[in-house]
């Protein structure tokens, strides 16, 4: 019988989940974020995968994690170290064990710790019976057996059995945090809902890492992490890629056209076209298209056809869309292109995150072809970017880059779902009046009218070549070329006026202003807090408008003394900063595939202030 | 169906398809003839709401169509005509789309869009004018040019071989391909009328004159003494004749065409090959297609081969009414609130 243990309370936990490719971990650790989320902590995720989909078994580079942070305060970055590790196999434990924090918890499946699996890791002998893990606190757990056992009598083939050991090991860590399992054994219900002998399966493997954990004697304490303080409200948990899909839901809602999503598979942008696929109840029109060229074409011809069109992509594939980009900034025709960018150049890194397509999305084409660019922050702000995205590409009759991350887009935060009533109404420039019409008439914005196909009397055609003003006629001359050139140029520009000003969080002048953008704001944010806790003085601020930036900028630059600009690529955004402002500024490049650590960026903020912490 | 023999009710006549823009080819031009037979084509096809009809077009001489006819258009990118085309059809299925491309437009930069969307079935017609070279480069080969074509690309002729564009639109599913010449306005235009009246992706193959880099291509099959003993005008259900005395027809020979010579009594009409548009196997229209290549044998021209099955843009449609009608309209609250949710208080 086991004795009543011991809760201990804390305040935040790190948690990683490492295991082979086909071990399930992104699942258990998607499971153990969404029951966490629901629990009411506050969280942020890290999935951390590889390329391969299910690379040999129990190799270095097979090994396949997912990081979570969760707190009973506001946090805003998936950890540097984690404080507990559940690493299914050896090459798990090798691959993770460095970043685990001194005297951290480590979990094992114990039985995956055979003489193959130790020489596909690379050890000489085992971890788990040398000293190599005598600074954790270790727990070697018969994971496989186990469930094995519980699942006995099932009509379950072996394979399939072992298979369900996730399961175990998440109901584990359901028992050790203090979570209950419902949400989960909901999941697994809906899931397998056509396969009742998984979900007889699944279901029993999770109980039973339950009660393993209240049974053993090993375990004698369990920890729970009160509810976060958040702001009143319904919540969900939800990942970047998500909130960017229901984003432009909501901005066909509120625009009132229907969606079309011209698209083509690409890592780690697929979801969204996932995601967007199920709304046909909404008339959304996914276009799985034959490459990324036809994805942004398809969506160059619904929008010319009147609907909120967009297409999604991560970095080779907007190299590929960039010459149909020129098309929609010459037709003028609204065209939303999502970026989730990801470790380049080439084929790069596929499944890892990065912030190296700036320039592209701001230059990356032929000619002077200026396009709005925009940059969502958290996974949650992947929701309003995406109709923001949506608002200027309509309003400005233009296309625009929306750049999200692999970061923002697999992992996931608490999101205080809005009320449909108060996002922003979306205006269209669509016309029917056939008096006055011209296609390239220019409203105070310098936009033109967006006259579509079926509307009487209103024939009239775009196309690639330098237009005339006004009529929108094929014209070659020069001084009409120098004034279009101006003209789209302006026209961008003006998008200054309509987005608001740059924020800084902290004194509004100083020694010091980290600036941001993208996929860093909670990094950084962390890191500024902790220089805080440490006694330096310094302020934040973060781009999520690229192109143009807001009216703001210079001024709030100029205000203090350095400038500090940390991003994962070798200084985009300081080479735009310094052009554009003429000013000095420091970088801070990381490029890991991986979002910064928070000590990355602060060790920089302390090398740059000096000991100048006003202690 | 229309019948071409019926008066067709119309508001409309070729001028008002005729847009104000000046027409910029070449002079003696086989693009001025299509130009022309489409804009007389129309006002039988588009009997009203002209401004449901959408042109486009990729890169090209062929592609400046779009500028020319006083309907809604866009010119597109290089190749990119099928894409373009296909999102302006999918999201309005109540427009008539048809898009303007050449050889090299469509068959090389554009190859595998035209594969897909034929696959697809979209419901988008393509006038695809074949000169067998690029014109507005200044006369390169295309992907349609002979083996051994000297050009300045090829001053010692290419290599490499051509597509053979009806069987390659067969192999990729398209649901109506035909063929017609520049210089055969009544045949062209019933071609025209003929994909106008079809679902789903309806390809034409115009043999087009080029008079400044590829003049005399299709020579033999457009002048007065050598056309009618090399071209064979394909008529659904009819045995194929052709000859300056319709004094020839063809056979199948299992699976190979021989021309026979009706005039000698040994053969007659009832022993021909008859045509059939709508078989369901494709064997024979692949026969077809590759029968100019035969020494001795005569060009088609027609329809080689038409189906009817459901185009993309009908199945989008479909799945969107079925889902509507089970899960009811799309409620963005509820979409945003589904999934597990959690109340702070």
């Amino acid at each position: 019988m086991s004795k009543v243990k011991e809760v201990l309370k804390l305040k935040e936990v790190t948690v990683r989940f490492a295991g082979d490719s086909g071990d399930g971990m992104q699942l258990t650790g998607s499971q153990f974020s969404d029951t966490t989320a629901w629990v009411g902590n506050d969280l942020n995720t890290l999935p951390d995968y590889p390329a391969e989909i299910r690379a040999p078994a129990g190799t270095l580079y097979g090994v396949s994690g997912f990081q979570l942070h969760f707190s009973s305060d506001d946090i805003h970055t998936p950890g540097d170290q984690p404080d507990v590790l559940v690493a299914m196999n050896p090459a798990a434990l090798k691959k993770n064990l460095s970043e685990l924090r001194n005297g951290g918890m480590i979990i094992v499946n114990s039985d995956s710790f055979d003489l193959k699996n130790l020489k596909l890791a690379n050890y000489a002998t085992n971890p788990l019976e040398d000293e190599s893990l005598s600074g954790y606190e270790v727990f070697k757990v018969p994971i496989s057996s186990l469930t094995a056992n519980a699942l006995e009598g099932t009509k379950l083939s072996p394979k399939e059995v072992a298979r369900c050991k996730n399961f175990f090991a998440l109901g584990l860590m359901y028992w050790l945090y203090n979570r209950p399992p419902e949400t989960t054994i909901t999941w697994i219900h809906e899931k397998f809902k056509s396969k009742p002998e998984y979900v007889e399966a699944n279901e029993k493997a999770l109980k039973a890492g339950i009660n393993f954990g209240e049974m053993t004697e090993a375990f004698t304490t369990r920890y729970s992490v009160e509810p976060a303080r958040l702001p009143k409200g319904t919540y969900r948990n939800i990942s970047g890629n998500e909130a960017t899909a229901l984003g432009f839901l909501a901005a066909s809602v509120k625009s009132g056209l229907p969606l079309f999503l011209g698209s083509y598979p690409i890592t780690p942008a697929s979801e969204i076209l996932q995601y967007l696929s199920n709304y046909k109840n909404f008339g959304v029109k996914t276009f799985q298209a034959e490459d990324e060229i036809a994805g942004v074409c398809s969506a160059i011809g619904a929008s010319y056809a009147g609907h909120l069109a967009i297409t999604n992509t991560s970095g080779p594939g907007l190299a590929l869309k960039t010459e149909a980009i020129g098309l929609a900034v010459m037709t003028e025709l609204p065209v939303v292109i999502i970026d989730v960018q990801r470790g380049g150049p080439s084929t790069g890194l596929p499944t890892k995150t990065e912030q190296a397509d700036l320039l592209q999305s701001i230059y990356g084409r032929n000619g002077e072809s200026p396009v709005p660019v925009l940059a969502a922050r958290t996974p949650r702000d992947c929701f309003y970017m995406a109709i923001e995205a949506s608002r200027i590409a309509l309003k400005y009759m233009t296309p625009v880059i929306l750049l999200t991350d692999g970061y923002l887009a697999n992992g996931s935060e608490p999101w205080k779902i809005p009320d449909v009533k108060d996002l922003p109404e979306i205006k269209t420039k669509i016309r029917t009046e056939k008096e006055g019409f011209f296609p390239y008439l220019r409203d105070d914005n310098l936009s033109r009218p967006w006259a579509i196909p079926g509307t009487p009397e209103l024939e009239h055609r775009v196309g690639g070549l330098e237009k005339a003003n006004i009529t929108g006629n094929v014209n070659y001359d020069p001084d009409n070329h120098d004034f279009m050139i101006k003209l789209r140029a302006q026209k961008v520009q003006n998008i200054e006026n309509d987005i608001p000003d740059l924020k800084v969080d902290g004194d509004e002048s100083g020694e010091l202003l980290l600036l941001g953008w993208g996929g860093t704001y909670g990094t950084i944010k962390e890191a500024v807090s902790k220089a805080r806790e440490l006694g330096y003085t310094l302020s934040q601020a973060h781009l999520r408008y690229l192109n143009p930036m807001p009216k703001n900028t210079g001024d709030v630059l100029s205000r203090f003394k350095k400038i500090l600009i940390p991003e994962i690529n070798l200084g985009q955004l300081a080479k735009l900063i310094r052009s554009e402002f003429l000013i000095e500024v420091e970088q801070l490049n990381v490029v890991r595939g991986l979002p910064f650590r928070t000590s990355d960026i602060l060790t920089k903020i302390t090398e740059t202030l000096g000991g100048n912490n006003g202690k | 169906m229309a019948n071409s023999t019926e008066k067709v009710v119309t508001k409309y006549t070729a001028k008002d398809f005729s847009s104000d823009q000046d027409v910029r080819w070449c002079p003696g031009c086989g693009d001025y003839s299509i130009l022309a037979q489409v804009q007389r084509t129309f006002p039988e096809i588009v009997t009203e709401h002209k401004e449901n009809i959408v042109w486009v077009s990729g890169i090209g001489c062929s592609s400046r169509f779009p500028y020319y006819m006083n309907t809604y258009g866009i010119h597109g990118i290089h190749g990119r005509a099928a894409t373009i085309a296909s999102g302006v059809k999918i999201a309005n299925p109540d427009l008539a789309v048809w898009v303007a491309t050449g050889d090299g437009d469509m068959l090389s930069i554009g190859g595998n869009h035209f594969i897909h969307a034929c696959r697809k079935n979209i419901d988008i017609k393509i006038l695809m004018f074949n000169n067998r070279i690029y014109g507005l480069t200044k006369g390169q080969y295309s992907p349609t040019s002979e083996k051994g074509k000297v050009t300045k690309t090829t001053p010692f002729g290419s290599v490499d071989y051509p597509f053979n564009p009806i069987s390659l639109a067969i192999g990729s599913e398209a649901s109506f391909i035909a063929r017609s010449l520049d210089r055969n306005a009544k045949h062209m235009q019933e071609m025209i009328r003929r994909a106008g009246e079809h679902k789903g992706t309806a390809f034409i193959e115009i043999f087009q004159n080029c008079n400044i880099f590829n003049d005399g291509a299709f020579e033999l099959l457009t002048e007065k003494d050598t056309k009618e003993d090399n071209v064979l005008v394909m008529e659904h259900e009819k045995p194929l004749v052709f000859g300056k005395n319709s004094d020839k027809g063809i056979k199948l020979d299992g699976m190979t065409p021989v021309v026979v010579d009706l005039s000698a009594g040994e053969f007659t009409k009832d022993d021909l090959w008859i045509h059939d548009e709508f078989e369901k196997s494709p064997a024979r229209a692949i026969i077809l297609s590759h029968m100019e290549e035969m020494p001795g044998m005569p060009t088609p021209i027609g329809i080689f081969r038409q189906i009817h099955k459901e185009t993309y843009d009908e199945g989008i449609e479909r799945q969107i009414a079925n889902i509507k009608s089970k899960k009811g309209e799309g409620d963005l609250e509820k979409i945003l609130f589904s999934g597990n949710t959690w109340e702070v208080k």
